[in-house]
């Protein structure tokens, strides 16, 4: 049915001036959600206004002494003035959340790009580590995943023409997806107020084609190594390999594979390695145990910054059952990056 | 206004019956605000335990149980002098009510003067939050939970945040026992007026709802605050 | 009661029995508290209307060109504390619900009066110390405080904001509780709860929410306070505290706030439309029910406001689910205001002007609200200008349009004067018109994607600005006219009869102004509707005799 109705649509999308440009999969279907409660709201909204405005000019008042009738109860009226918003707005609750769960469940192709916000701007990391301030550039017809976070207050990421927002949280990762399909330039806006300049916190979108897109990457030299070759660093630096080896032994689980996979917990339920999960066990262990572990490694919160947080993070999730994966990922970037980043971790560390 | 005979009926109100339900109506609304204004406090309480149990145990096992205990005591007690205290109002035996009313007073002082007590050994170890907060483990609870380094200083966040809760909620109590004393002296003097009989009692009895609603906030506090995961050390 | 009865000179009224300032500030008449109420909430009112207008000014160009950054930040922070907190949150219940609680209950007075004067001064305190914060370099956190932007990073006077915020939000507790013991145990006999006039259905509801949400807004403000002065780290992210916790507890309270907005709005529309049909209100038990109906439901729908911050999905489920429910007893209420002009008499006075206005905002304001709290839409337009336009619609066109059609249909009682009419009229008329034409644009602003909180913005936005902007001006003059002419009635006014409308309700059968003591003799109890009780008849014709002099060809 909806798709039906789909299919007729598009035209009078397009030319309907007051809608923004429809530049990612999910924007049309938000718009369609809109455009059909509006119509819904249009046509109710007129009936219960004409309705009012009727009974207000045929009963007026026609001399100084009148009164009105006893009509003042209908069982009838009631039940129609609950039953029909009742099962419109239960309809439009199903239609929106099924758009919504579109809307947080994240392709599993999506390639991963991450984004720190802080006063008052966006650091945006691509997956080769090439690095933008407010722009954000990225090819079209892939689905991007893009990881956050906050240095400092509450922020939210916000493209309207791809209809997505998520709010930026210190000391925590969100996440969302999207996918452009229309090639452009598109805003992008911090839609949390987030004090003194909040309102130039943004910058452009770019979406370019494949080939453009590949064309910008040679173009911009990282300005570091690659996330996964950083995490590759930090977790012999911060000696996360004396526990955490090729197998599972007595003092850590082996993290090959584990990305992705549901692990059972000492609490007794099972959680599936996300992102967060993997962040949250390295700033706060404890929090969720693996069952069969002790408690013994140690928090990492304030020892490792948010990026090398990411690092880590994308380095794990590299770290699946071939054991050639990780190096095979590292050709995308050139060698030379490795030793800048070894530099960095260390002078940071 | 009337200001006849019947002074203690207000002059909006029709009978002392009506007046007794509109004062205590109104006293017991008092304590639901009352209550979700303490509900804040235990929801921010609750999931900080739940999300970070251990942290919290270690962190309440600072608190000096012995005082706490005392207060818990004492308190109790004052509720029971209170609620005798209410008795005699309604029993119009004035001399009665002004010693229960002393004997509650007193009580709430002596709270007050053990919580100054325990509050100023925090500020001695400095587990006031703030810039100069400090806060160390047991070294037989780092033994015990093979604490490394990192999770002490992530222990020492989490002891903050246990603290700050602490001094909300106590601080937060400690007021209401102040605001407490300040009323029940204000209560002495139509008490020593004989003012309360059979009719007019609904002050006393008023107040005597504030008090224990205070003593049992404290009775949820002493609880969540002092002894739950006290066994730590065990 | 019936000692003053021997006593009772009909030319002394409770505003005349005593000239002297003392009289005014020590009063413990409840219509005089009303009145305490009404000169400050205008003060506060003018004063956040004045942000208002210079918000517009600054959003007239896309550049940030009349205000600094921070300057425009404080006045928007500075609107929203005051229109809220000030001004809508008290507008009816302290205003007509002190005036008309105790009358339409046939009571003297509110059940404890010193606890009722007291409550006026603990507002006028919380107002100074945000009046003092606007002095000594305002506030720019907006007026939801969000941690850890308002409990770290703000460099304003956040605590004189938040503890201003703190000690009015007391005010409003103790009215409610106030109202609430008022209407339980103060109601003249034969007034069941059955007969009750669905204004105090309105303000019932309302002062339940004000009794059981607003201490946890007052704690949550609290503890932001407590971070800024004496370093507690509740919400702090940097000790492991969690900012959203903040949102979820803020909310909590302040999302039942917009019902405490618009329940007694609600309460006074249902009044309107009665009176001005001359018929008894249709549905009475729906409508009565649909207020306590939405009141409940207020308190479990707050987390629709954090469907952004990664909620899970099954909580966004919930909460968006529960929040249309909402959704059914408004338009119930809806239904039956429209239903109740069938079959009527309908007089087309201001205060119906106003009436009438309501429902056709309200209901754009409702509509939108549906499209909120689907998941889909909310992810896009959440802090957008899209929300700003709903809870304009909501909060101005709802519950301001209530207060004023109320403060319309109530001022001859008030204060014993007509106002004029045509003035009046053309005022209801302007603030519908620029309301409208301020706040509609914004809807499309904010599905374009316009932020909220923007002090500069994409030049493709301008033209809707502007829109906006030239709408504001006319709402402008439509607020400054009633200024204007309720004072003026004040001096100069027509002598208002004792039921100038020919409406039912207690408050008609006594003198306007009405004694100190409310009721003379003991008040007959009817029912509240009934427009064709004997009571009403005489002074139904004599209204006519009135009209028939006034225009000598009657056709």
């Amino acid at each position: 049915m909806i798709e039906l109705i789909k299919g007729y649509l598009p035209n009078i999308l397009d030319n309907l001036p007051l809608l923004p440009e429809q530049a990612s999969t999910i924007a049309a279907e938000v718009d369609l959600l809109t455009l059909a409660w509006t119509a819904i709201s249009f046509v109710s909204g007129t009936i219960v206004v004409a309705v009012a405005l009727y009974f207000g000019i045929r009963y007026r008042r026609r001399y100084a002494t009148q009164v009105g009738g006893h009509e003042t109860h209908a069982p009838a009226v009631e039940i129609v003035s609950m039953l029909i918003p009742f099962v419109a707005c239960m309809a439009m609750f199903v239609w929106g959340t099924k758009v919504f769960v579109d809307m947080r469940r994240i392709p599993p192709d999506a390639v991963e790009y991450f984004a720190f916000g802080k006063q008052w701007m966006w650091k945006i990391q691509h997956p080769n580590g090439l690095r933008e301030i407010n722009d954000f550039t990225i090819p079209v017809d892939t689905p991007i995943k893009l990881t956050m976070t906050s240095e400092d207050v509450i922020h939210s990421f916000f493209i309207p023409a791809f209809r997505v927002k998520q709010d930026v949280l210190p000391g925590r990762y969100t996440t969302m997806w999207f996918e452009a399909t229309e090639l452009g330039e598109f805003h992008l806006f911090c839609a949390e107020y987030c004090g003194s300049e909040h309102s130039y916190m943004g910058g452009t979108v770019t979406v370019l084609s494949q080939e453009d897109y590949q064309d910008f990457l040679n173009q911009e030299s990282p300005e570091r190594g690659s996330p996964v070759s950083g995490g590759r660093e930090l977790f012999t630096s911060l000696a996360c390999v004396t526990c955490h080896q090729e197998a599972d032994n007595a003092r850590g689980p082996s993290l090959r594979g584990v990305y992705g996979r549901e692990v059972q917990l000492a609490s007794g339920t099972s959680v599936v390695v996300d992102d967060a999960y993997l962040r949250e066990s390295i700033v706060n262990p404890r929090a969720k145990m693996r069952s069969g572990y002790m408690p013994l490694m140690p928090t990492f919160e304030g020892q490792v910054t948010e990026e090398q947080l990411h690092d880590l993070v994308s380095y794990i999730k590299t770290l699946d059952n071939t054991n050639d994966v990780a190096a095979n990922d590292d050709d995308s970037s050139d060698d030379s990056h490795d030793s800048e980043t070894a530099t960095s971790v260390s002078a940071g560390g | 206004m009337s200001t006849h005979a019947d002074s203690a009926l207000a002059h909006h109100f029709e009978s002392f019956e009506q007046q007794r339900t509109a004062a205590s109506l109104g006293m017991w609304l008092f304590l639901a605000q009352e209550l979700m204004f303490f509900g804040g406090l235990f929801t921010c309480y609750l999931i900080y335990r739940s999300l970070n149990s251990l942290d919290f145990a270690i962190a309440s096992s600072e608190l000096d149980i012995t005082l706490g205990g005392i207060n818990t005591a004492v308190l109790i007690t004052s509720s029971l002098t209170m609620a005798l205290g209410v008795k005699a109002a309604q029993l119009a035996k004035k001399n009665q009510l002004i010693g229960y009313l002393l004997a509650t007073i007193l009580l709430a002082c002596c709270f007050l003067v053990i919580k100054y007590f325990e509050y100023a050994a925090k500020f001695e170890h400095h587990t006031v939050p703030g810039q100069h907060f400090e806060f160390h483990v047991p070294p037989d609870l780092i033994e015990k939970f093979e604490l490394g380094p990192e999770r002490l200083v992530q222990m020492e966040k989490r002891a903050e945040i246990f603290f700050s809760v602490y001094f909300a909620m106590t601080g937060l109590h400690g007021l209401h026992v102040l605001i407490g004393i300040g009323i029940a002296i204000w209560l002495l003097f139509p008490a020593s007026r004989g003012k309360f009989n059979m009719d007019y009692h609904a002050p006393v009895e008023n107040f005597g709802l504030y008090w224990h609603f205070v003593d049992l906030v404290w009775i949820f506090l002493f609880p969540l605050l002092y002894l739950l995961g006290r066994n730590i050390h065990a | 009661m019936s000692a003053h009865t021997d006593t009772y000179d009909p030319k002394v009224n409770y505003l005349n029995t005593d000239w002297s300032i003392k009289s005014w500030l020590l009063t413990l008449d409840h219509k005089r508290i009303a009145w305490l109420y009404l000169v400050s909430i205008s003060g506060f009112f003018v004063l956040g209307g004045i942000f208002a207008l210079l918000i517009r000014l600054e959003l007239l160009t896309p550049q940030g060109d009349l205000l600094s950054p921070d300057g425009y930040n404080r006045v928007f922070t500075q609107h929203g504390v005051l229109m809220i907190f000030l001004f809508l949150i008290p507008s009816i219940p302290a205003v007509l619900g002190n005036f008309l609680v105790p009358l339409m209950c046939g009571a003297i007075d509110v059940a404890f009066p010193r606890l009722n004067l007291a409550s006026w001064y603990i507002y006028t305190i919380g107002g100074i110390l945000i009046v003092i914060a606007l002095i000594t370099g305002g506030v720019d956190t907006g007026w939801t405080f969000y941690t850890p932007l308002s409990s770290t990073y703000a460099n304003s006077q956040v605590m004189f904001v938040a503890l201003g915020v703190f000690i009015a939000g007391f005010s409003s507790i103790l009215t409610g509780l106030n109202f609430l013991v008022t209407i339980h145990t103060m109601r003249a006999p034969g007034l069941t709860w059955g007969r009750l006039p669905l204004f105090l259905w309105g303000t019932y509801a309302t002062s339940l929410i004000n009794v059981l949400g607003t201490p946890v807004v007052a704690i949550t403000i609290g503890l932001v306070g407590a971070e800024r002065t004496l370093g507690l780290g509740i919400f702090d992210p940097a000790l492991g505290g969690d900012p959203v916790l903040f949102q979820h507890l803020f909310w909590f309270y302040s999302h039942p706030a917009v019902y405490i907005m618009i329940l007694p709005a609600f309460g006074v529309i249902s009044e309107l439309i009665s009176a001005f049909s001359r018929k008894r209100v249709f549905g009475y038990s729906f409508i009565a029910a649909s207020s306590v109906g939405i009141a409940v439901l207020g308190f479990i729908v707050w987390a629709h406001h954090l469907f952004t911050t990664g909620m899970s999905v099954y909580a966004a489920t919930v909460f968006s689910a529960l929040t249309m429910l909402i959704a059914v007893p408004t338009a119930v209420k809806m239904i039956n205001w429209t239903t109740t002009m069938y079959q009527g008499a309908v007089k087309w006075d201001t205060p119906m002007l106003y009436a009438v206005g309501f429902l056709g905002l309200f209901l754009i304001g409702g509509l939108t609200g549906v499209m909120l709290a689907t998941l889909g839409i909310d992810i896009h337009v959440h802090d957008t200008y899209f929300v700003v336009a709903h809870f304009h619609y909501v909060m101005v066109g709802g519950a301001i349009m209530g207060f004023l059609g109320g403060l319309h249909f109530w001022w001859p009682k008030m204060t014993g004067r007509l106002y004029p009419e045509s003035f009046s009229k053309v005022s209801a008329v302007l603030i519908f018109v620029g309301f409208n034409a301020t706040f509609f644009p914004q809807f499309i602003l904010g599905y374009m994607g316009m932020p909220r909180r923007y002090h500069a913005y994409p030049e493709e936005f301008q033209v809707l600005n502007i829109f906006s902007t030239a709408g504001a001006s006319i709402l402008g003059v439509g607020y400054l006219l009633p200024l204007v002419y309720f004072t003026w009635s004040i001096v100069a006014g027509k002598k208002a009869p004792e039921n100038p409308w020919g409406a039912m309700g207690l408050e008609w059968r006594i003198p306007s102004p009405p004694p100190t003591e409310n009721f003379v003799k003991e008040p007959v109890i009817t029912d509240a509707y009934d427009y064709e009780h004997e009571i009403l008849k005489e002074q139904i014709e004599e209204i006519a005799r009135d009209e028939a002099a006034a225009v000598p060809s009657t056709a």
